[in-house]
């Protein structure tokens, strides 16, 4: 699958939880506004300049609406990537081999934690820009990133999922 | 058989938790369960020891240097626990007073004991996770109290299902 070019995206300040944006339901938007486009290339571009940042969403810049982007190349936890794209209004249609996992946010920094996520997922969505519908397949760690930013999309946060008492921790180093 | 809970809270240090069971381990204290974290930099532990006295065992962490203990002689454990469905709740939002408190009340509310729970305030974000077992079919009625609880506290709640992976 290729995903179509953004245009230059500006590097946007990221909202921090307990921020009401984070805990909106985002709304669902037209893809083809050139604003939506924008939005899509400003996410790329403050994720690419966010070191250790797999994933960006909407309301993590102060928008509550569903656009969100992610980009897993390299990482080990990784099997299936798709590179760097970005996806509006995207839903998950299926979900199975349910996997516990540590995970971060750059909207929560000082805390990590335990959640459980589908490994391997179907996703529907439409493309920034161009609104063409596209139904992505995958899996790990890629799997994990578009089920968090999902998530904020709904305006939820990894807080919400934790596995119990235990499953938040201190974070020491933002990586 | 002498069944005793201690509790040992101290600034943190490398060595705090060799030397508290060292110290009991030096009094013939087996200890059973037991829990230990750091809140907020200081060392916090608490648990459960059979064997010495209460005096014999407060005797032996006297040397320990800086620390404030308390020793105190309980009954063998009541019950075993682990009645009722076991469900998560979720608390997070701007820290202000009396979230742990109106939270923990509505789940009180609604028969549920809770079983484990931890916070902490990061910035000026609060946040408070509590497992707790509630009676059959109780999950919902809580869920709707919590919201309007959240609500008036500005803050968000989940309440959901804990999930058990047994092999």
């Amino acid at each position: 699958m290729t995903f179509p070019e953004l245009p230059e995206g500006r590097v946007l300040p990221v909202v921090t939880a307990p921020a009401t944006v984070l805990s909106t339901v985002g709304d669902e938007v037209d893809p083809t506004d050139p604003a939506v486009l924008q939005l899509a290339a400003d996410l790329v571009a403050t994720m690419k300049v966010s070191a250790g940042c797999v994933g960006l969403a909407a309301p993590q810049v102060g928008v509550g609406v569903q656009v969100f982007c992610v980009n897993v190349v390299g990482h080990p936890k990784a099997a299936t990537v798709h590179g760097t794209f970005a996806l509006c209004n995207a839903k998950i249609i299926e979900a199975s081999r349910w996997k516990a996992g540590r995970e971060g946010c750059m909207s929560v920094p000082d805390l990590t934690g335990d959640v459980k996520r589908a490994g391997r997922i179907v996703v529907e969505a439409v493309l920034p820009g161009t609104g063409e519908a596209v139904t992505i397949t995958t899996d790990a760690f890629e799997a994990r990133a578009l089920q968090h930013e999902i998530d904020h999309c709904a305006g939820n946060l990894f807080l919400d999922k934790v596995a119990g008492a235990h499953a938040i921790y201190q974070r020491k180093v933002y990586l | 058989m002498h069944e005793l809970a201690i509790t040992v809270i101290g600034p943190d240090r490398t060595g705090i938790v060799a030397d508290v069971a060292e110290a009991l381990a030096g009094v013939g204290a087996n200890l059973t369960d037991s829990t230990m974290t750091r809140l907020r930099g200081h060392f916090a532990m608490t648990l459960i020891c059979t064997g010495p006295t209460a005096a014999e065992a407060e005797k032996a962490l006297e040397s320990l240097a800086g620390v404030t203990t308390a020793v105190r002689q309980v009954s063998p454990e009541a019950s075993g626990g682990g009645d009722g469905e076991a469900w998560v709740v979720s608390v997070h939002g701007a820290d202000r007073l009396g979230i742990v408190a109106a939270v923990t009340r509505e789940v009180a509310g609604a028969g549920g004991n809770i079983t484990d729970l931890s916070t902490r305030l990061v910035g000026s974000l609060y946040v408070l996770i509590a497992e707790a077992d509630l009676p059959a079919g109780a999950g919902d009625e809580l869920a709707q109290h919590l919201a309007v609880a959240a609500s008036e506290l500005g803050v968000e709640v989940t309440l959901r299902r804990a999930e058990p992976e047994i092999l």
